[in-house]
């Protein structure tokens, strides 16, 4: 695979859910280093969208390709393709029974079997990063939600993932803690992180995407430089969703 | 009144005996069970849900009658405590396999994606995410099985094991005590039964404790 | 030799006494069970005062209930009324009064329990959108409360049918008992009998018991609150 082939494709993706079409032939190219932001109204798809590249959900058609190589088969081993593609929820989910640091050291240990020492170094040096290390022995019960956001980022990070994928990450924050967590964003895109951002934050979208994708209905309706996209979108639906969104 | 004491003691115990194990096997049981059903897997699904239905659809008392006096007649041999055990165990289980199927299916969803999208196997999402959940999510129910499994074991009076109500039943019946027997039979249960009910109240407390993150 | 021992059972009136001793198990269950649902109702609703004094004898009654276990209860009136009161009483009495106690107390706990757990606002919007109270209950509370009586009472009597089982051990000749009768009469000719009747008695109690647990099982997914 050349410097110039995308990291990842999406070829013709469908999927359906009791019957009724939920995502109707998706293409995308995901290219390393870039930031894809997918923006649209809610129940297009997008969310179902970002699960199905890490293996949550099940397609039904089309095909997903990581580097070259297929996804949609039987023999694809999910575990191993989540340690490339990481993913943070809209629920954080930080597992309330560990501490923060155990929360981050779950998976580089049980499941990528790194050496203790290596993985803590590299977890409290991430943590160090979003400004949480004095947190590492706490409980989540302990932490804001901002926080906890903020170390499920962190969580995912510590797997050295080569794709980030983020569902809504400031959807459930308090309008006080969306700042730090896109933040940390932020950051991460300047690092060269290639991610895939589903996000009503508009004009953050606009500050930390090279390309946005519109979806309706389980379509890509529009896919655009994300300057562009922002001040002369190429769709008649596109504006309009703009204009609304100018409330 | 005191030569009864003797006996008493001995019936004390051999409550809290077979109770203690039947209970564990029940647990041992009913993990099993919720875990298969929790997975949906395959064939195992089917056969734990009748397991379930028969176990919770008919009286200890005939299970009993049917492990001690039916076997023996097809070449199964069982002493009584085993028998017990046996009926206790698979009575118990259904039971704790419901209630431990619920603690499991209370852990959102969302925790357990989450453990997924991190790349753990089913086995770890068990280990670390579920289960230590739906631990404080059953204890509840767990607490209540456990005072229920432990009056059935009156039920064992049927089949001539001397726990606590078939001694106090014998010993009236030599010593026509009627009044005082039965009291130390009330009291005997009690003294079982209430610290484990404080006991589980108390855990209940503590795991809640433990858990509440998110 | 297996077949001809289930060959026994319907043999002569085997199978038709089994019924009898069936319907004597039936007939105790359903009195107790009608007794439950209204007296467990009353007292489910006088149990919702706020009064302490109410409260306690009441508590106390259904602890009683739930610690000492409903065997122990049935030796307890079977074996202390006589000796006490000097009242005989009969084994089929004694299990009646036995299981109405108890299935009250449980009852009037479901009761109490769905009330309490009716959610407040129902009442202010009922209010607010001038209903009389005649008609919150009618419309609002009481279709509500039954949502969430009915399949626990239902379950409540599947356990007091299972329970029924016990009644052999203070001698009632309901269908256990008649089984071993039968059991003791033809052992000698056919020495598995045993297997077979108590097989069938497994069988009897599952087939009442589990079309009672599915209709449970099934109102409280149709009502799911």
């Amino acid at each position: 695979m050349s410097e110039s082939d995308p990291i990842l494709q999406v070829k013709k993706l469908i999927k359906t859910f009791e019957g009724k079409l939920v995502l109707n032939g998706i293409d995308l190219d995901v290219y390393k280093g870039k930031v894809i932001a997918i923006l649209g109204p809610s129940g297009c798809g997008k969310s179902t969208f970002l699960r199905c590249l890490n293996g949550l959900e099940e397609v039904q058609g089309g095909d997903i390709l990581l580097e070259n190589k297929s996804l949609v088969n039987k023999a694809t081993n999910w575990r191993l393709v989540r340690q490339r593609i990481g993913m943070v929820f809209q629920s954080y989910d930080l597992f309330p029974n560990l501490t923060v640091i155990e929360n981050i050291l779950l998976s580089p240990l049980k499941v990528q079997k790194r050496n203790r020492q290596e993985a803590e170094n590299q977890a409290l040096e991430l943590l160090e990063r979003v400004g949480l290390k004095d947190r590492a022995d706490d409980y989540p019960r302990q932490l804001s939600g901002g926080q906890k956001q903020r170390i499920a980022i962190v969580r995912a990070l510590c797997m050295n993932p080569e794709i980030m994928l983020f569902d809504e990450v400031t959807a459930s924050l308090d309008p006080e803690m969306v700042r730090e967590v896109l933040e940390v964003i932020e950051q991460l895109a300047n690092q060269g992180m290639t991610m895939i951002i589903v996000t009503h934050e508009m004009n953050f979208a606009r500050l930390v995407a090279d390309e946005v994708v519109f979806m309706e209905q389980g379509s890509i309706v529009e896919q655009t430089p994300a300057e562009q996209f922002f001040t002369k979108p190429k769709t008649e639906r596109a504006q309009q969703f703009l204009n609304i969104l100018q409330f | 009144m005191t030569e009864v004491l003797p006996f008493y003691k001995t019936a004390l115990w051999v409550t809290l005996k077979l109770a203690g194990i039947g209970i564990v096997f029940a647990i041992s049981i009913g993990l099993l069970c919720s875990v298969i059903q929790y997975f949906k897997i395959r064939i195992l699904t089917n056969i734990v849900r009748v397991y379930l239905e028969v176990a919770r659809n008919t009286p200890l008392l005939i299970q009993l009658f049917f492990l001690y006096y039916g076997l023996p007649k097809i070449g199964i041999m069982f002493s009584e405590e085993q028998c017990g055990i046996i009926g206790l165990a698979f009575l118990g289980g259904s039971y704790m396999a419901e209630v431990f199927r619920s603690g499991m299916e209370a852990v959102s969803k969302t925790q357990v994606e989450t453990g997924k999208a991190i790349g753990l196997s089913n086995t770890q999402l068990m280990r670390y995410i579920i289960i230590p959940q739906a631990i404080s999510y059953s204890v509840p129910g767990f607490g209540a099985n456990c005072i229920f499994l432990i009056k059935e074991t009156s039920v064992f009076s049927g089949i001539a094991i001397f726990e606590l109500t078939n001694t106090t039943k014998n010993l009236m019946g030599i010593f026509y005590k009627t009044n005082e027997a039965l009291l130390m039979l009330v009291i005997g249960y009690l003294i079982i039964l209430l610290p484990l009910s404080l006991f589980l109240t108390w855990l209940e407390r503590r795991v809640r404790h433990a858990e509440f993150g998110n | 030799m297996l077949n001809s021992a289930i060959n026994v059972l319907f043999e002569g009136k085997n199978m038709y006494r089994l019924i009898e001793g069936l319907l004597v198990t039936l007939k105790i269950g359903f009195i107790a069970v009608v007794i439950t649902m209204v007296a467990g109702f009353v007292i489910g609703i006088i149990r919702t005062s706020k009064s302490r004094m109410v409260q306690l004898p009441f508590r106390i009654y259904l602890e009683l209930f739930r610690i000492i276990p409903i065997l122990v209860w049935l030796f307890v009136i079977y074996y202390i009324v006589p000796a006490n009161f000097d009242l005989s009483l009969s084994s089929e009495t004694v299990a009646l009064i036995v299981f109405s106690l108890w299935g009250t107390a449980e009852m009037s706990d479901i009761v109490r329990g769905a009330i309490i757990s009716l959610p407040k606002h129902q009442l202010e919007s009922s209010k607010a959108l001038g209903l009389s109270i005649v008609q919150m209950y009618r419309f609002v509370l009481i279709p509500q409360a039954i949502k969430r009586v009915i399949p626990p009472m239902i379950n409540l009597i599947t356990r007091m049918v299972k329970t029924t089982a016990l009644l052999t051990m203070i001698g009632v000749v309901e269908v256990i008992k008649v089984g071993q009768q039968i059991i003791e009469v033809n052992s000698s000719h056919h020495p598995t009998i045993a297997f077979w009747v108590y097989g069938i008695l497994f069988f009897l109690y599952f087939c009442i018991c589990f079309p009672l647990s599915q209709l449970s099982r099934k109102l409280e997914q149709k009502w799911a609150v």
